[in-house]
């Protein structure tokens, strides 16, 4: 058996381990399933209410993605404008640092007091959520690009817009996709967590009505809705990033040998 | 050059086409770099006048330090100088009047391309080349860089990154990347240091080679004197930090010039010479 087939055993394995123990334990100890439904319960509830949450998949699939779209070219931009100056980084550094430090659960009413509550709030919950890991990220990579790489373009003449496209931003990338993966997962939070404070749709919002419903399966059926689109959606960009930075890891993959 | 389609042989019709440039190619004229400032303030370069004519091929020996590759970073404007003059094609070195090719010191390959990528990227940036890059790219420019790297015997190479070689060929791909885009003026810092002495020997045949090809100006910085002699038609020596230019020679041996030759004894007194020049500005 290979390395990569024992490792990929071992994590499943885990996983699998993982939810045999609850429900072992959730048996063992008898705990009602008010406050902790068995694994069995969940997919149970999962299977028969799926056409039911298939609608609210849907739509906050819709609100992140969205939100993380427009996140990622706010961030790419600004990260751009603050990375490619010594004398921008330095002086919107602070700037960044204090806009990411506020709670974005903080901003949600905010949002609902401008364009009420539904679908909008949660796609810039989302944005606002996911927008300052890429700036850092990318002004961070511009910033530290290496002056004799630069140099090479610059003898030939390069103007500024060359040397970006052709040295700085590829340079930031193995940078952009670090701040990606964890971008899409705040994303999910975002959205979901403006579901849960302002709209009758969405994963969120499901959670919160079976919530107080006492409907406690729907609650973690919902979770593990979250849990597996979270999964699938970095495993995407985890693909992406290894066939677009594999240079930087001097990935064998991508090399003629 | 001012060639409208870009020539992909080195067609002596087109060459004779060029106008020669009325001014000379290179003209420092007491120039001189300080870094940083006041009571910091270190001098690099001191006040240095030099002339490089169109074709000439100059090398630069002295001391570690002494500010040869300042120089270069001078002509090809990476830095300014603090005082005096650098003119490139009798502009100001800024204005990129010539075509310029440089060889640094260190390979800078970028790492996030190939080899081929790395070498074609001088096409991607210079006129007239860039006009075309993305019709030529899979095409006639892919066939130059494979020409041009088999030449240097990396032609099994193309595809690979630039980790996966050794500094040496890094070394041979950096010279390709300083030529691939024909340029009027050569900028090479030191550019077979990591190399083995009979890989250096064969360069030093291909660049003398591509030299009299195309007749660029070059400007060489070396330790090398064997290299400097073998190579150029002048030789400047410098003193030790804060340098400036206390020799300077012509190397009176007709071209294409034997590599044999560097063991004759009329070579050998002359790189004499230039050790003992040299092992007294050291002290």
């Amino acid at each position: 058996m290979t390395e990569t087939a024992r490792i990929k055993l071992m994590s499943f394995s885990l996983i699998a381990g993982f939810f045999l123990t609850w429900e072992v334990l959730c048996i063992l100890l008898n705990v009602s399933d008010l406050v902790l439904p068995r694994p069995s319960e969940i997919v149970v509830t999962l299977w028969v209410k799926f056409p039911i949450l298939w609608p609210h998949i849907l739509q906050t699939l819709y609100s992140t993605l969205i939100g993380f779209s427009l996140g990622v070219c706010i961030g790419v931009t600004l990260g751009v404008l603050v990375g490619t100056s010594k004398v921008a980084y330095a002086v919107a550094y602070p700037l960044l640092v204090g806009f990411s430090s506020i709670p974005k659960v903080a901003v949600v009413p905010i949002f609902v007091l401008w364009f009420g509550s539904g679908t909008t709030p949660a796609i810039l919950t989302a944005m606002v959520i996911c927008v300052f890991p890429i700036v850092v990220n990318i002004a961070t990579g511009l910033a530290t690009t290496e002056p004799d790489l630069e140099d090479v373009l610059k003898t030939l003449g390069a103007s500024k817009r060359e040397i970006l496209w052709n040295v700085g931003l590829p340079r930031t990338m193995p940078y952009f996709f670090a701040s990606l993966k964890v971008a899409i997962t705040l994303s999910f939070v975002g959205a979901v967590l403006s579901e849960t404070v302002a709209s009758n749709r969405g994963i969120g919002n499901v959670m919160m009505t079976a919530s107080s419903n006492f409907q406690v399966s729907l609650v973690f059926a919902g979770l593990i809705i979250l849990a597996v689109l979270g999964v699938v959606l970095y495993t995407f960009f985890s693909m992406l990033e290894r066939r677009v930075t594999g240079w930087a890891t001097r990935d064998t993959d991508i090399a003629i040998t | 050059m001012n060639v409208k389609t870009h020539d992909l042989s080195t067609d002596p019709a087109t060459k004779a086409v060029n106008p020669v440039h009325p001014r000379p190619a290179i003209e420092l004229d007491a120039a001189s770099v300080v870094f940083g400032s006041d009571a910091k303030a270190v001098m690099a370069l001191s006040p240095t006048s030099l002339k490089l004519d169109d074709g000439d091929f100059v090398a630069l020996v002295g001391p570690s330090g002494c500010g040869k590759s300042t120089i270069l970073r001078l002509v090809s404007s990476l830095i300014k100088p603090s005082a005096g003059l650098v003119l490139v094609g009798g502009k100001d070195a800024a204005a990129k009047q010539l075509r310029i090719g440089m060889a640094f010191q260190n390979p800078t390959m970028l790492p996030w391309l190939t080899i081929e990528q790395n070498v074609m990227m001088p096409l991607k940036i210079v006129s007239p080349f860039k006009a075309t890059y993305h019709k030529d790219k899979k095409g006639a420019f892919r066939d130059r860089v494979h020409a041009l790297l088999s030449q240097v015997g990396l032609q099994d190479f193309a595809n690979h990154y630039p980790w996966q070689l050794s500094g040496g060929m890094l070394q041979r791909s950096n010279l390709c990347r300083a030529l691939i885009h024909e340029p009027d003026l050569l900028l090479l810092d030191e550019p077979f240091g990591a190399l083995d002495q009979f890989t250096r020997e064969e360069l030093w045949q291909t660049l003398q080679d591509l030299y009299l090809d195309r007749k660029p100006t070059v400007l060489l910085v070396t330790h090398d004197l064997r290299e400097a002699g073998y190579l150029a038609n002048r030789i400047c020596v410098m003193s030790a930090r804060p340098g400036r230019i206390i020799s300077d020679e012509p190397v009176n041996i007709p071209q294409p010039r034997d590599i044999g030759m560097i063991y004759s004894a009329e070579f050998v007194e002359m790189t004499q010479g230039l050790r003992e020049l040299i092992a007294q500005v050291r002290s």
